[in-house]
């Protein structure tokens, strides 16, 4: 039994924390709300750290390392709210492959996942998050060699290079890797909520690709590894709301005492110790299952989008309270973790379809013949 | 990270999957007490207690001389683990071995080492536990009952103590009693060893919303014990109260599945129903209930790390309960829900919906454990006390008149 980080994921967390420590990324959160051009390049930070390979292995000139290293990195960037590229990029990873496999990894070449949601025990479909609406949208298409398609509110896009295009051929998803400056490919930024994270909508009217060699189980792992990696930064998110909320409960008084020693604020902050430890147990769960129990996977990593989209989505609008009127201005910090809430929530899918895939992995190991239609 | 046994712990876990080999054939059911057949579950199950610690099973971490096999947390929960495997029962003195034995392990003298630890572990006597009170629960220190010194060094109880089960089987209680009301509430408590058939001493079950009565009111009406019962210094109860406590916190790794609130389970009851199986609301609601139980039973995997590597679980530890009894809230309303009101007859569902209203206070409320990890964790301040430097006696004739007012 060994349920916690080793010493070299520690020494990992660590030194993330102190890379992303040089620039204030959650000052620059709130100036890029009015000029997206504040926002600091942190891809030399990700590439002269090794996060650009990380999961890729060291014969493609990456670290090698697993989810959960990934995991812990993308945590260490939810605490500082830092714009860095990982949810697009380390996805697209898992399945490129030959010399575009050794750019990525490198860093000399960013990635994007176009994520594509895997069927359900409910629905046989590969879907992607709509534009607007609860109808998801088909997945692209793939025919003769070539991708035409929809693909909204996608992470990272607007600065990749290679995009990771899932399009279904005959009913079988295929990955198929894209140029992202050639002609059949249009890259439309869209206004975000929450600054720091670049979204945009894409559309690939028969853009040219390399069909790649990932199997369905192989692109659904790549979906399930994104869950695991906004969750982990929404992980990161809370434990700094938590910090700061804690901080200011003890500074600040009324009645003449502190407002931490008040029961209504100390058990709302220790329902977001609650919500995050509960939050950080499924990490746990989610590096495991994806190194020692790989069947489990889809699971954990979407029991942890859900505690950890409860945890921060609590935790955001605490935050927030605990600091009473300030906590709503501009000017505060409290705005940014709301912002990366609302915002995080509803992406890849949303928490609501990872609760659903949740109930649906185990009402199939339950037997369930759910009736359809 | 892996949650694999070291080689010693695999060795253990075979030595214990070999004598249940040879000895479940011998263990009573899982279920309850029947109706009308509760002395005849106290029999059985007190026979496969012996069974086990003839085995060595009872008892794991309890030092050699008093029993016990010397050995630690760990392998005591690779106890747990394998007799739930099997579908055996384990233990039915759990309060005793758990948590009164190591206090008297910790507190008592030779003379009450020798008496009553051997027979505790063989179930031959059962004990219990009386500490709340009806007007002290979650303020344990606020407790009224007396220990009155008489002139031969013997001591008189009387008083009411609530919440205690096995009562109506145990034959020794340890009890905490106020011993000096002189002084502040802390200061003033000694514990003793109470035997159940005393003279004055009453017990009356206490019937709960399930209908069963899990526990027992007891009462005290001049309760002769003798001054070799006190456990500890006189006046210092408190400290053994604690050190009973601290082991109830160590006996929190077996993790909330013990309780038998797991997702599968509840899975399983929706699986079931077609239509439910495939209704949006359903399944949201399964998924994040299912993934709060998920948490906590990885969570308990790292408490257990802990344990491994020496140390205790932290303070939060406590907030599993108040995960796991959300959780379980949520899952009986929802199984309940997709059934209609026939889930509310006699059964498993209105066992469990019956049965969580008062679990939520059992063990300490949901309040006092956050103000508890509120404090201890994020070191927040307490709020004022109007109790501190107060004599117990004032205090009380303080609480009397602001009721009145």
């Amino acid at each position: 039994m060994n349920f916690e980080l080793s010493d070299e994921q520690r020494s990992l967390q660590e030194a993330a924390r102190d890379a992303l420590g040089r620039a204030d990324t959650v000052e620059a959160a709130r100036d890029a709300l009015e000029d997206p051009s504040k926002l600091p390049n942190l891809w030399d930070t990700a590439t002269a750290a090794g996060w650009t390979g990380l999961l890729v292995s060291e014969e493609h000139g990456g670290v090698g390392l697993g989810p959960l290293d990934a995991m812990l990195i993308a945590a260490e960037c939810g605490r500082r709210l830092a714009p860095m590229p990982l949810i697009g990029h380390l996805p697209a990873t898992l399945l490129a492959e030959g010399d575009e496999l050794e750019q990525l990894a490198a860093g000399d070449k960013r990635g994007a996942l176009l994520p594509a949601m895997p069927p359900t025990d409910l629905d046989d479909a590969w879907t992607v998050d709509p534009q607007s609406g609860l109808r998801r949208s088909p997945a692209p298409a793939l025919s003769g060699g070539k991708v035409t398609g929809r693909v909204h509110w996608v992470p990272d896009a607007t600065d990749a290079d290679y995009l990771v295009a899932i399009a279904v051929e005959n009913g079988t998803p295929k990955a198929v890797l894209i140029e992202a400056s050639q002609a059949g490919v249009k890259i439309e930024p869209v206004i975000a909520y929450d600054a720091t994270r670049q979204m945009a909508h894409v559309e690939l009217d028969a853009a040219e690709g390399k069909v790649l060699g990932a199997s369905a189980d192989d692109i659904a792992l790549a979906w399930s590894v994104a869950q695991s990696l906004i969750a982990a930064e929404s992980l990161g998110a809370v434990e700094e709301a938590l910090e700061r909320s804690v901080k200011y409960a003890l500074e600040r008084y009324t009645f003449g005492r502190q407002i931490g020693s008040y029961q209504a604020v100390k058990h709302s902050l220790v329902e977001i110790l609650r919500l995050m430890e509960n939050a950080r147990s499924l990490m746990y769960f989610a590096g495991w299952a994806g190194e020692s129990a790989p069947e489990q996977f889809t699971l954990a990593a979407h029991t942890f989008r859900v505690g950890a989209g409860e945890a921060l989505d609590y935790a955001a609008r605490a935050l927030i309270s605990v600091h009473g009127g300030i906590g709503a201005t501009w000017e505060h910090d409290a705005p940014l973790f709301f912002r990366r809430a609302q915002l995080s929530r509803r992406l890849l899918g949303g928490t609501g379809a990872a609760a659903d895939r949740v109930a649906g992995e185990l009402l199939a190991a339950a037997g369930a013949t759910p009736a359809k239609g | 990270m892996d949650l694999n046994d070291t080689p010693e712990q695999a060795e253990y876990r075979t030595k214990v999957r070999t004598w249940l080999d040879a000895h479940k054939a011998n263990a009573p059911g899982l279920e309850g007490p029947q109706p009308g057949h509760e002395e005849e579950f106290v029999t059985v199950r007190r026979a496969w207690q012996r069974e086990m610690a003839e085995g060595g099973f009872a008892g794991v971490t309890w030092p050699a001389e008093f029993g016990g096999q010397g050995l630690g947390p760990l392998d005591q929960v690779i106890v747990g683990q394998e007799f739930q495997a099997a579908g055996v029962p384990g233990i039915l003195d759990v309060i005793g071995i758990g948590m009164l034995g190591p206090t008297i392990i910790a507190h008592g003298t030779d003379e009450q080492k020798q008496r009553y630890l051997a027979p505790m572990l063989h179930a031959d006597e059962v004990w219990c536990q009386l500490f709340s009170e009806p007007a002290a629960g979650s303020d344990l220190a606020g407790i009224q009952t007396r220990a009155a010194l008489q002139e031969d060094g013997s001591w008189k109880l009387t008083g009411q103590k609530v919440w205690t089960t096995n009562a109506h089987f145990a034959s020794y209680g340890l009890i905490l009693a106020r011993t000096n009301s002189e002084v502040t509430k802390h200061k003033g408590m000694s514990m003793f060893i109470v035997p159940m058939d005393a003279e004055g001493v009453e017990i009356r079950p206490l019937r709960q919303i399930t209908g069963e009565a899990e526990f027992n009111e007891v009462f005290f009406d001049d309760a002769h014990i003798p001054a070799d019962a006190i456990v500890g210094p006189v006046d210092g109860g408190w400290m053994v109260a604690l050190t009973t406590l601290l082991f109830e916190r160590l006996a929190i790794g077996g993790g909330s599945e013990s309780f038998g609130y797991r997702a599968d389970r509840f899975a399983k009851a929706i699986a079931d129903d077609p239509v439910a199986s495939a209704d949006s609301d359903v399944r949201h609601r399964l998924g994040k209930l299912a993934t709060d139980l998920l948490a906590l039973r990885y969570t308990g995997y790292r408490h257990l790390t802990d344990i491994e590597r020496g140390g205790l679980p932290g303070s939060e530890a406590a907030l599993g309960k108040v995960t796991a009894v959300k959780a379980a809230i949520e899952a009986g309303d929802l199984i309940a829900d997709v059934i209609g009101p026939e889930a509310l007859a006699e059964g498993e569902w209105s066992y469990l919906i019956s049965f969580l209203p008062g679990l939520k206070s059992a063990g300490g409320t949901e309040e006092i454990l956050r103000n508890m990890v509120g404090e201890r964790v994020l070191g927040l301040p307490t709020e004022p006390r109007l109790d501190k430097g107060v004599p117990f006696s004032e205090l009380k004739a303080l609480e009397r008149e602001g009721a009145k007012s």
